[in-house]
């Protein structure tokens, strides 16, 4: 029973792998890929990255880096080209321009006003509630 | 009393935020992406006409009269509802419109005209999606208007509407002439 199910398991997540892999021609090329199509973005399913993605668009676009990076393009001539064809969008790493400035530093600028909110709240109340805790009171508390 | 307000202001005032984003946010498709292209060329393409694998269509061919370029696929169910809206502006004669059949095999293509109607000037086929690339096509449909100097002037993710019709195409329709 028990290979039974393990066999039909094994049949049936055959179906998952949609794409042909591909054939890299030295390891270098492959490293440079992962890492390259990990920074760019899925343009359909675009919560992942173009290395993790299973739409076909990312299929094509995958084949695209590699044609052009095998053609000699850089890192940045690659992005370049998918930026002028689909925006900037397809970047994961937004450039760092004043329109993203909000986006980039944020967070941190929350942190550090929150950080100073909680300092001044917490020296007010320190201020305002004297240590007069007068010793002679005859309770426990 | 004040200070007993302030966590709900701070509340209200974050609610307000909220509310204000999503009614900005509210009827847009905001996965499309926005397209770089619009405001240049078009990109060179050659494809070959559907069922007419020898003639060969490419950019300055389609040159001298503004087009609408229709993005569409037979594995494409949003494409079924927006053709209604394809097909009377087609048929209105206002501009050409182009079908650019994506990914897509000859014969479902061909069925697919066969079952919905073809109100294509001409349909010009990408197989394999490479030349979609260079238009930053990423599924369907999508809709471009092409002037009549081959200029990208307006570019539609997601099925068209009456809506989208008369709201932005249209008027850049009108701004071309």
């Amino acid at each position: 029973m028990r290979t039974w199910l393990l066999s039909l398991l094994l049949v049936l997540s055959s179906g998952v792998a949609a794409f042909e892999p591909i054939e890299f021609r030295d390891a270098a090329e492959e490293a440079r890929f992962r890492d390259l199509s990990a920074e760019l973005r899925c343009v359909m399913c675009q919560n992942q990255s173009l290395a993790d993605s299973n739409a076909e668009i990312a299929h094509d676009l995958r084949l695209q880096v590699l044609e052009l990076m095998r053609e000699g393009k850089t890192d940045d001539q690659i992005k370049d080209y998918l930026v002028a064809r689909y925006s900037e969008f397809v970047l994961y790493n937004p450039p760092v321009r004043p329109a993203t400035w909000l986006l980039w530093f944020g967070p941190a600028l929350l942190l550090v006003g929150g950080g100073v909110v909680v300092v001044v709240v917490v020296r007010r109340r320190s201020a305002k509630a004297p240590a007069n805790t007068s010793p002679d009171d005859g309770q426990e508390w | 009393m004040m200070k007993r307000l302030l966590p709900l202001i701070a509340f209200a005032a974050l609610a307000l935020l909220l509310g204000v984003g999503v009614m900005m946010n509210s009827g847009k498709d905001t996965s499309a992406i926005p397209s770089p292209l619009v405001g240049k060329m078009a990109p060179d393409f050659a494809l070959p006409v559907l069922d007419e694998p020898e003639r060969i269509i490419t950019r300055d061919s389609l040159l001298g009269e503004p087009y609408l370029l229709n993005v569409w696929g037979s594995w494409c169910p949003a494409c079924r509802d927006e053709h209604p809206v394809i097909t009377e502006l087609a048929e209105s004669g206002r501009i050409r419109v182009i079908g650019y059949d994506y990914k897509d095999e000859a014969d479902d293509a061909r069925r697919w005209l066969q079952q919905f109607g073809n109100p294509y000037a001409l349909v010009i086929a990408d197989v394999e999606g490479r030349a979609a690339l260079d238009w930053g096509i990423y599924g369907a449909p999508e809709t471009f208007l092409v002037d009549a100097q081959g200029y990208i002037r307006w570019k539609f993710v997601g099925p068209l509407t009456p809506e989208v019709v008369q709201g932005q195409l249209l008027p850049v329709l009108e701004s071309l002439e």
